[in-house]
This record gives C-alpha cells, sequence and structure tokens, in this order.
C-alpha cells in the first residue's frame, strides 16, 4: 500500500473515531484504540507491516516525555525525587515479584516468571500520560505520583534488558530460531527504549538473536570500546544535552528568528528533540529519558512554550498512530481461541496491579481519590512490554507460544484503560468528593497572560509582577526577549496570535489576558478566539483607536484601553499647566475632556459598523461631525457645557445670594 | 524665630476673591513655608513622608482655606487621613508633633451674625472649628484663636477685604517673630483684622 493511501487510512479512521469517543466521555486514547480495531482486517488485508509503523509511532512517546520534560523545571525534579525512587522503585519491584509469585503458581519455571514479572511490572507512559494530561490531571497528586512511577520505569527499562539475558532457559535454545525479523523490529527500534541494548546483550548471549545488519545503526560501536570509557561517553553525552540545551538554544532560537519563518522554529524544535533521540541511541541510552532531560533544562527557557506548541501536534499524531497501531495488532484469532484464559489473566493483572499500587498509595500518603487515579491508572501493562516480550522471544527466555499471549494480555490491558479511567471518574471521584479536600498544589500557570511585552505591555506587566502577582509573558521579538531576559523579567518567545501557543501557555487556567501586541487585526483576532473559546477569561485589550475599541468590542472585550490617549491627555494637562492654568484647574480640565471623549466615543459607538470602514459610514460620519462641532463651540467658549461641567462646585454663588448678605 | 509654615487649600482659585490675594500677600512675608496644596496634589496624591518631614521642621503650622460646607475642601482631610498617622501622630509612640502650634485661617461666606445661636446657622463659627481643634489636641498640639473673615464675598465686592488681607501679613509675621501674644490671644474666640488680639 502507498503512503498516501495508508496515511488516509489512519487519519481518517482516528478523525471519525476520536471525536465520537470524546463526546461519549471514553477520551482520545479509547478512540484511537477503537479505531485501530476497525481498521486492523483492512491492514492485515493490505499487508501492511503493523509492528514496524508500532515502533516508529513509539517516537511519539519520546516527544511526549520532552513535553512533559518542559513542563518541570530541574527544582521540581529534585523535589519528586524521593517519590521517583522509593514509590518508583517499589512498584516495579513489587509488582515484578508479585506476577511472577503468581505465574510459578501457575505452574512457570522461576526464570520465566521473573521475566513476565518484569514485563508486567512497567505501565503504559503513552495511554496514562496523554490521558491525565487531556483530563487535567497531570498536576493532582495522583497525577505526580503516576508520573514519578512512570519515569522510574522509563529509566528501569535499561538495567531490566541487562537482566533478561541471564534468566536465558537452555531447554528453550532448540526452539530457536524464532522470527529473527519480528525480534528485531522489536529490538533494534530505533524509536525507542533500549533498542541499542536488545542488540548489545543479545550479542553477549551470543545465540538467538542474529544481528541482522542493523547492528550499525545502533550502538554496536559503543560495545567494542571499554567500559570505563563507555560510562565516560555517557556521561559526556548527557552533559552533552544539559549544557547544549542550556547554552545553545538561545542562540539558536535567535538565529532561526531571523528567517521570519514559522515553521524553522518548528523544523528546529523537531531538529533538536531527534537529535538528542540520536545521540542518546548512540549511547545506549533511553531516548526518551534523554529528551525528558532536555526538556527539564529548557523548562525555565524563554522559549518554552514556543517549543511545547511545535513539538505537541506531532507527539498528538504519533500518539494516536501508536494508539491505533496497538488496537490493529490484537490479534483476535488467538483471542478467541483462549478468549477465557486470556480475559482471566488481563482482569487477574490489573487486580494484582490495582492492590500493590494502593498499598504503595497508602504508604505514600497519596489520598482520597488520588490513591484510586494512581491505582487505576497505571494497572496496565504498557508498551515497553510489546518490546520486552520480543526480547524474552528472542533470548530464550520465555517460550514463543507463552509470549503471544502475554502480548494479547498487554494490549487487552491497554485497552481497559479508558475504561478504568471512566470508572474512577464515574464511580470513585463522586464517592470521595464529600472527604475533605487537601489544599491544591500550587501549579505553574499563571492567572495572567500578557501577549506582547512592549512598551505598553511591559508597563502591565512590570504593574502586576511588583504586585506581587504571576505572569506569563509572551513576545515574539527576540531582540526584545533579550533585553528583558538581562533584567531579569520572565518571558516567553512566542507569536501570541497562535491560539496553541496561548494554550500552551495555559489560557485555561489564566485568569486574564491581556493583549497587547502591535499588529491590530491580530489584536482582534486573539480576542476573538478568546472571548468565544474561554467565554469566563477577563480580557483587557490595548486599542490602537477609536475604530478599533469598536472592533474590539465587537469581538467581545469589555475592557478596551486605548493606548495613546492617557498619554495624550495628560500631555494636554501638561501643556494647560505651562500655560499658567493651576494644576487643579488643568487636571479638572482634563478629566472633563476624557469624560466628553466617551461620551462621544459611546455615542458613535450604535453607528458603528465592522462591515464597511468607518469613513463610508454616513450616520457615524454625520454624528462624529455634530459631536466635533459641539466640543469645539464648548472649548472656544462659545457654549458653556464644556466649562461649566469643570467649574462647578468651585463657583462661588453671586451677589445678594447670601443670606443675611442681602443689601450690603 | 518660629519656623511657620502655611498650607493653602482652595480648589477653585480662579473664582477665588479673598483667599488668592491673602496667599499673594503671604509671600512677602520673609522666612514662610508656603505649600499650595492643590498645586501640589492636584490629584490628591499626597506623600506622607514628605508631608511629615515638612511638619517635623516647622514649629507653627497654618491652614488657609475657604470654609465649604463647615469643613475644609476635601484635599485637606486627605491630607489628614494621609499625614497624621497613628505612631507619628497620635497613638503610642505618636508624639512627634507634641508642642506645636496649629493656627486656621478661614474665609465664610455667611456673616457674622448668621454665626450665632439666633442666626440662621445656629452655632459660632468655633463649634465648625471643633474637628480640627480636636485634631490639634490629640496631636498635643495648641490649637491657637482662627483668624476669621466673615461675609467674605461681600466684603471682597464692596472693596472691605483689604484690611482682612493686610491683617493677614502682620499675622504670619508676628507668628513668626514671636510678637502674637499667644497666651493672651487665646482667651479671645476668633481673631479678625483690626479686632483686639489681632496685633499685639
Amino acid at each position: 500500500m502507498d503512503f498516501l493511501t495508508l496515511a488516509f487510512i489512519f487519519l481518517i479512521a482516528g478523525v471519525v473515531a476520536v471525536p465520537l469517543a470524546s463526546k461519549l466521555g471514553l477520551g482520545s486514547v479509547l478512540g484511537y484504540l477503537i479505531a485501530g480495531i476497525v481498521i486492523g482486517p483492512v491492514l492485515v488485508a493490505f499487508n501492511v507491516d503493523v509492528i514496524a509503523l508500532q515502533h516508529f509511532a513509539e517516537f511519539g512517546v519520546v516527544m511526549m516525555l520532552f513535553l512533559v520534560g518542559l513542563e518541570l523545571e530541574p527544582r521540581m525534579l529534585w523535589q519528586m525525587r524521593g517519590r521517583l525512587l522509593g514509590l518508583g522503585g517499589l512498584q516495579v519491584g513489587g509488582t515484578a515479584l508479585a506476577v511472577m509469585g503468581v505465574a510459578m503458581a501457575l505452574g512457570q519455571p522461576w526464570t520465566v516468571a521473573l521475566a513476565i514479572g518484569l514485563v508486567f511490572a512497567l505501565s503504559s507512559t503513552a495511554i496514562v500520560l496523554q490521558t491525565l494530561n487531556e483530563k487535567g490531571l497531570m498536576k493532582s497528586d495522583g497525577g505526580q505520583a503516576s508520573f514519578s512511577v512512570l519515569l522510574f520505569q522509563d529509566i528501569a527499562v535499561i538495567p531490566m534488558l541487562a537482566l533478561i539475558p541471564l534468566l536465558a532457559m537452555p531447554e528453550l535454545m532448540d526452539m530457536a530460531p524464532v522470527d529473527t525479523h519480528a525480534v528485531d523490529s522489536h529490538t533494534a527500534a530505533p524509536a525507542h527504549h533500549g533498542g541499542g541494548h536488545g542488540e548489545e546483550t543479545g550479542n553477549e548471549t551470543g545465540d538467538g538473536a542474529q544481528d541482522d545488519g542493523h547492528g550499525d545503526t545502533g550502538p554496536a560501536w559503543i560495545e567494542t570500546i571499554p567500559g570505563w570509557q563507555r560510562a565516560l561517553i555517557t556521561i559526556a553525552a548527557i552533559a552533552g544535552v544539559v549544557v547544549g540545551g542550556s547554552l545553545l538554544t538561545r542562540p539558536v532560537f535567535r538565529f532561526i528568528a531571523l528567517a521570519r519563518l514559522r515553521e524553522m522554529f518548528t523544523a528546529t524544535a523537531l531538529m533538536m528533540v531527534i537529535g538528542i533521540a540520536l545521540l542518546m541511541t548512540l549511547v545506549g541510552l533511553s531516548p526518551a529519558l534523554g529528551t525528558f532531560l532536555a526538556g527539564v533544562v529548557l523548562a525555565n527557557s524563554e522559549y518554552r512554550h514556543e517549543l511545547e506548541s511545535d513539538i505537541d501536534p506531532f507527539k498528538g499524531l504519533l500518539l494516536g498512530l501508536f494508539f491505533m497501531t496497538v488496537g490493529a495488532g490484537i490479534d483476535f484469532g488467538l483471542l478467541l481461541e483462549s478468549i477465557g484464559s486470556i480475559l482471566g489473566l488481563t482482569v487477574g493483572l490489573i487486580a494484582l496491579k490495582t492492590l500493590v499500587l494502593l498499598v504503595l498509595a497508602h504508604v505514600f500518603g497519596v489520598n482520597g481519590s488520588d490513591r484510586w487515579l494512581f491505582a487505576l491508572g497505571l494497572a496496565q501493562a504498557g508498551e515497553f512490554g510489546f518490546v520486552l516480550l520480543g526480547f524474552t522471544v528472542a533470548n530464550q527466555v520465555i517460550p514463543a507460544s507463552v509470549a503471544d499471549q502475554l502480548l494479547l494480555v498487554v494490549a487487552l490491558s491497554m485497552l481497559l484503560t479508558p475504561a478504568l479511567f471512566i470508572a474512577y471518574e464515574r464511580f470513585i471521584v463522586p464517592r470521595l468528593a464529600a472527604a475533605p479536600a487537601e489544599p491544591d498544589q500550587i501549579d505553574d500557570a499563571a492567572p495572567v497572560i500578557i501577549a506582547g511585552h512592549g512598551r505598553w505591555g511591559g508597563i502591565v506587566n512590570r504593574m502586576l509582577v511588583g504586585a506581587g502577582y504571576r505572569t506569563v509573558v509572551l513576545d515574539h521579538s527576540s531582540a526584545q526577549l533579550e533585553a528583558l531576559r538581562a533584567f531579569g523579567i520572565k518571558v516567553f518567545f512566542g507569536d501570541a496570535s497562535r491560539p496553541d501557543l496561548l494554550h500552551a501557555a495555559g489560557i485555561e487556567e489564566a485568569q486574564m489576558l491581556v493583549v497587547a501586541i502591535d499588529d491590530k487585526d491580530q489584536a482582534t483576532e486573539i480576542v476573538r478566539h478568546v472571548a468565544q473559546t474561554q467565554p469566563h477569561l477577563h480580557i483587557i485589550a490595548r486599542a490602537v483607536d477609536r475604530d478599533h475599541v469598536y472592533e474590539l468590542y465587537a469581538a467581545g472585550c469589555r475592557d478596551i484601553i486605548r493606548e495613546t490617549f492617557d498619554s495624550g491627555v495628560r500631555a494636554g494637562r501638561s501643556a494647560f499647566e505651562a500655560l499658567g492654568r493651576h494644576p487643579f484647574e488643568a487636571e479638572r480640565m482634563a478629566r472633563g475632556f476624557v469624560e466628553h471623549d466617551r461620551y462621544v466615543l459611546r455615542e458613535l459607538a450604535s453607528l458603528f459598523r465592522t462591515d464597511i470602514p468607518a469613513h463610508e459610514n454616513e450616520p457615524y460620519v454625520a454624528r462624529a461631525r455634530e459631536i466635533s462641532e459641539e466640543m469645539d463651540a464648548a472649548m472656544t467658549g462659545a457654549s458653556n457645557a464644556y466649562t461649566n461641567r469643570i467649574d462647578r462646585g468651585w463657583f462661588p454663588p453671586g451677589e445678594g445670594e447670601v443670606k443675611g448678605d442681602e443689601g450690603a | 524665630m518660629a519656623r511657620v509654615i502655611l498650607y493653602y487649600a482652595h480648589p477653585g482659585q480662579k473664582f477665588s476673591q479673598v483667599n488668592a490675594e491673602m496667599y499673594a500677600v503671604s509671600g512677602l512675608v520673609e522666612g514662610l513655608t508656603r505649600v499650595d496644596l492643590y498645586a501640589e496634589y492636584p490629584r490628591f496624591e499626597v506623600n506622607p513622608d514628605r508631608e511629615q518631614k515638612r511638619l517635623l521642621e516647622h514649629d507653627i503650622i497654618v491652614f488657609q482655606y475657604p470654609l465649604f460646607w463647615y469643613s475644609t475642601p476635601s484635599l485637606i482631610k486627605e491630607w489628614q487621613d494621609i499625614v497624621l498617622e497613628h505612631g507619628f501622630a497620635y497613638g503610642t509612640g505618636g508624639t512627634r508633633l507634641e508642642g506645636k502650634r496649629l493656627m486656621l485661617a478661614v474665609t465664610a461666606a455667611g456673616p457674622q451674625e448668621a454665626f450665632s445661636p439666633q442666626g440662621y446657622q445656629h452655632h459660632h463659627l468655633r463649634t465648625f472649628l471643633r474637628p480640627l481643634q480636636q485634631m490639634a489636641s490629640l496631636c498635643g498640639m495648641r490649637f491657637l484663636p482662627p483668624y476669621v473673615l466673615y461675609g467674605a464675598l461681600r466684603e471682597a465686592r464692596t472693596g472691605h477685604a483689604g484690611a482682612h488681607v493686610q491683617g493677614y501679613r502682620r499675622l504670619l509675621e508676628g507668628l513668626r517673630d514671636g510678637r502674637l501674644g499667644e497666651a493672651e490671644a487665646e482667651e479671645y474666640e476668633v481673631l479678625t483684622a483690626g479686632a483686639p488680639g489681632e496685633e499685639v
């Protein structure tokens, strides 16, 4: 099947299934899985290599961890270390042992049982993080605990890949060779964990997984050098990512900004992520871990939101593809053959994992509904399971017949995960909602987003920050950014007229948006978009001129500030003072002018039309002239309306008007 | 020589008939600190630090203003609220103004007869100045009898305000030079131009 047809099949399946699933409250992940199941037969009919596609799609997980890293400042990661090691370590160890016990009870030898335990100890980063993000639970205590465990699992895959070959059973050797191609498509997958390690350890055991020539694409060269040098190279690579990330990003992006092309930013962001993934694979580390680290390094960068919005669509599409391949990869023939045992194993696995997680949550003080979110969310086996199972078969650890069934268990447990999340939302949250709520964790979303940090938005930002409010400032001028960073102002690079960037900056959680960008039409568009999508958000917008005020009003803004009006009024007031008016009189005159001007603005508002230019709008022009004449008359003293309003209150009573004063 | 500060408060100086002249003539008094409150704080942004420093640098504080609705123009009230802080002017540790003297120079539109139990204002003028008198008292300041012009609008129209204006200059100089017999003056309810007590 040619590429376009294949892409079209996947896209149409996703486009149809995901909105339907979301509408039914099932979440996008289940939508993708179902779409995958539906198109599965089609893919089989056209002989599409679903597994290869899946490994390509797993790069979405790498991107996701990069994005997660971007959200996580180094300080926060450090704060998580206790949970990361304790909770994560105990979850992997505890689940592996429990599963191993059950497997032995079911008659498996201990080596097979241990391998199964390791495979099933892992959870699905892709499904869990995607679902948590979608439901906005990432910042909750349960979400944070889940993330700690997932991150630990991600790291744990590396030693697992080293351990599994040691469990090889000689009696299985005779059954080799298994389908080495399929195995290699697992182990040599460039896109995901430990592909390289698969090669490495496979070669060490020397049997089964024959090097099929893909070795040189992996880190085979690194095995040829002594261990201490390897360690040094690994450390150097990580240091390279950390130092390069913090030092090179800014100049690179500034350079890119010269081109003034949006796609150059996307290209650069992709280049960074793929480059880091490649480097990590080259030195035999997990690419997901490497990009995660890079993300953490860049979490404080002003380009964070730009990177986020650039990578996010790719991540979403790749993950969607990944979920669909999981759905499509389910072997229904085998499933129906032994549906009872496989369903039983799947449910048993979920129950066992949930139990272990519940105990750990209790020990680590994850309480209330968060405990259930954590326990049910991580109860499935994960995409790493596919990789590890292929790897165990290649290394003669688990017999292929058992592994095929286990693959189904992994896939089914992933398929059931969205259902568990739904159960959590429908049954657990309502029941525990009455329990005393713990204080919300302070997340990093700022209550005020300021779009545009020029001379105008900058003033707003200085005032708000000075008063202790947290702001997220977006600006698309690199030069401006550089200058502001020097003064320690937290500004993010990005074109605020892009809805996705506003989204990345946390518009959903914000209380207020200040639109302070120079471009008049873009400002109106932002207001229109945000007023529609976030109707409860307070928007303060900067108007370029009088017509812009009306346009912004029509777009839905109710707090409109004309950018030069106040300064013009102040200049006028200064002029009055310089001409010898008493400062308080000048102040009163300025106030009178402002009041009159606003009256005019309101008068003309009802006549303004957005569909034709103001000068072609006859009633508008006529009324404007009328008012202008009133104003001129007032200023030249031909009418008393204007001055009277200013002088009222201080005008002394006239002759004979003071009682008892008469006849003097 | 006593250090005297004059706070002048009139929001509509363009229309002032007597106060503007009084303030102009105060400019001839050497060594007098003069503050036009409405010029200094046209947007009511009274600066407490600056004002407290001014108070500490002077011995006698004079407020000159037209009587508006039996009270001061609103900026003086703002000035009081902002400047006379707890711990500075009153309350615990609020002894910084102790021993200073406060004097008012007010003009009233109503004639003297009106300011009596029989008149249409029903009270003596001093009754309407009580809040400021008590303010001085709470701050440990001595409240001197006010310098008053009754029927100010009529006086101005008929050209009789000159005596009050000239008397004002002599009053300020007297305060500065200690020539005003303050103990003696306190026996008077109000001081008026040419009346006993105004000039010693």
